[in-house]
């Protein structure tokens, strides 16, 4: 049994997520084919045989310079259907997210979104999900044929187990499509999105107002680059950060392997956000904030000067 | 201009989440419902396209059990013209069934946009909104933070990591709708006491039962208890050596 892994590129470079969709391809059986759709050759395609694929195929069309929904869902739903795939893995990303369920309608089935675990059992596929913004984990069994999958990004850690990797361009003759993506506004350089950080820093009520969320920046700039600077819901209605950065049940679930809550109290709908990042850090003045019932490590005590004191701390570590 | 708006009756976000004796569905005993976040965007929206317009009809569309007739009012309450609750004891867990039962419904009208949610915030599976696009064979644009309408060219924005995607679409189209593309209008007296008064008709559907079999819905595993490493400034270093030796994340 083969099963598809679609990846991801922007401007050309395969996205780092792809490796996490074909490691976690590898569970489902036998052999793992993947494909990219690109304008020409995507950078990094090489790469993907050394993380288990058996086969990459980039499918290239005029259309494909900016994400083109319809013309990549047409695409690779004709792949799939070609390849005859019982299982299709994307990452739950904006564009996977966007992406699936149109590959999925023209196969006649949805998906099962935003998973965090997979495994087959007897033949069938079984996944779970977290639903309820966490509160509760969902299994399910995909008896939809084929199987449309996306995985929650940071969960599947990507593993090398080097296989062929052979590669292969196929042009496709697929029309543009009504939707297109006229051009994509960066976000300040050196940011990096909640979603996909390694390293979160959370900030709340607690630090007072908005110009002092300076401090977290300077946290996360001495994890030099890994970092991303989130906050809770509280700070995002007052208008203090943008919505892309909100963590929690009407924001983004983010799993990094280190959260640090900074003057965040803790409401449910956060945690659910957060909880299912490796490591939590709580930084608070309030001894009693719920916070410090899913933090690993907490201290109280004034942010002011214990998150500057960090900074100093992690700088020292990587400089 | 002719909206369709497509909502959900979820649980608050606030509220604790039970798990039934089946241990597969949600014990909804004594559990606060709203109109699902993200949908009050989309409500909002058609609102404001309308009023812009100066003519044309916002209509609310809802899959749900009889209890939802209270979300849509809230979305009458709003200001929307009117309500159909696809009624339905149980939602399917397959968001392909939900999707080919409002699609159908959708059908038999014309309509310039055709508004969901990004997602729902019980069962996140951001979905229903391009699956029906697809089945209705409309344009779509999900996630949508900003947007533009000029006759029948649409402008949207829409994140992504990094960075935002902007884009050109045709109408008629389904857009799902993100945080950020407006403020949600709280719904004054007034727009209460009219809501009971607007039209609300309940058609009763029989989704298909297909596609995904619920084998258990669970708590997620506790969190190790954690421990307070200390007070102030002077905690840090204790805490850093932690995070390094026994954590191992840095």
């Amino acid at each position: 049994m083969t099963t598809l892994a679609v990846l991801e590129q922007r401007e050309g470079v395969l996205r780092k997520i792809s490796h996490e969709v074909v490691t976690a391809a590898q569970r489902l059986g036998d052999s793992v084919d993947a494909v990219v759709c690109g304008v020409g050759p995507v950078q990094g395609t090489d790469q993907v045989g050394k993380f288990g694929a058996d086969k990459v195929v980039t499918l290239t069309n005029p259309a494909f310079a900016k994400y083109a929904p319809e013309a990549c869902a047409q695409a690779l739903a004709e792949c799939a259907k070609q390849g005859g795939y019982r299982t299709i893995v994307f990452a739950a990303s904006a564009t996977g997210k966007d992406l699936a369920p149109r590959v999925a309608a023209k196969l006649g089935v949805g998906v099962a979104g935003d998973i965090t675990d997979l495994a087959t059992d007897a033949g069938a596929i079984v996944v779970t999900r977290p639903v309820y913004a966490g509160k509760a984990l969902l299994k399910v069994k995909v008896t939809a044929q084929p199987a449309v999958l996306s995985l929650r990004p940071n969960i599947f850690t990507p593993v090398e187990r080097p296989k062929a990797g052979t590669a292969e361009t196929v042009a496709v003759n697929v029309p543009a499509g009504r939707v297109m993506v006229r051009e994509i506004k960066a976000a300040p350089a050196g940011a990096l999105d909640v979603a996909e950080a390694q390293v979160i820093i959370s900030g709340g009520r607690g630090l007072k107002e908005p110009a002092n969320f300076k401090v977290l920046e300077e946290l996360a700039r001495a994890f030099g680059g890994h970092a991303a600077v989130g906050a809770s819901r509280a700070v995002v209605d007052a208008g203090w950060r943008a919505h892309a950065d909100q963590v929690g049940q009407t924001g983004k679930t983010v799993s990094p392997s280190l959260y640090i809550a900074v003057g965040i109290s803790g409401a449910i709908q956060h945690l659910a956000g957060m909880r299912t990042s490796k490591v939590i850090v709580a930084i608070n003045k309030d001894k009693d904030a719920p916070i410090f019932k899913v933090a690993d490590y907490g201290v109280v005590g004034d942010l002011f000067e214990i998150v500057p004191k960090l900074t100093e701390e992690i700088r020292k570590l990587h400089g | 201009m002719k909206i369709a708006v497509c909502i959900k009756r979820v649980p608050d976000s606030e509220t604790r989440v039970k798990i039934a004796a089946d241990r597969k569905s949600l014990d909804e005993a004594g559990m606060k419902f709203v109109l699902n976040p993200y949908d009050e965007f989309a409500v909002e929206e058609a609102l404001r396209r309308k009023e812009k317009a100066g003519a044309g009809e916002v209509a609310v569309i809802c899959l749900g059990p009889a209890a939802a007739q209270e979300t849509i009012r809230t979305a009458l309450a709003m200001g929307a013209d009117r309500g159909v609750l696809l009624q339905a004891d149980k939602i399917p867990a397959y968001p392909f069934e939900t999707a080919t039962v409002i699609a159908t419904e959708l059908k038999s009208t014309s309509w310039d946009l055709i508004l969901f949610g990004r997602m729902a915030i019980d069962d996140y599976n951001h979905q229903v909104g391009p699956l029906v696009a697809e089945q209705l064979g409309l344009p779509c644009v999900t996630a949508v933070s900003h947007l533009e309408i000029e006759g029948t060219k649409g402008v949207a924005e829409r994140e992504i990591e990094g960075g935002i995607e902007v884009v050109d679409f045709p109408l008629p189209a389904v857009l799902t709708a993100d945080k950020g593309l407006n403020e949600p209008r709280y719904p004054a007296l007034k727009g209460i006491m009219a809501a009971k008064k607007k039209p609300l008709e309940v058609k009763p559907v029989q989704p298909g039962g297909g596609g995904l079999e619920v084998v258990a819905l669970t708590p997620p595993p506790d969190r190790k208890e954690g421990r307070i490493v200390g007070e102030g400034a002077g905690a840090v270093g204790e805490l850093v050596r932690l995070l390094r030796e026994e954590a191992k994340v840095l």
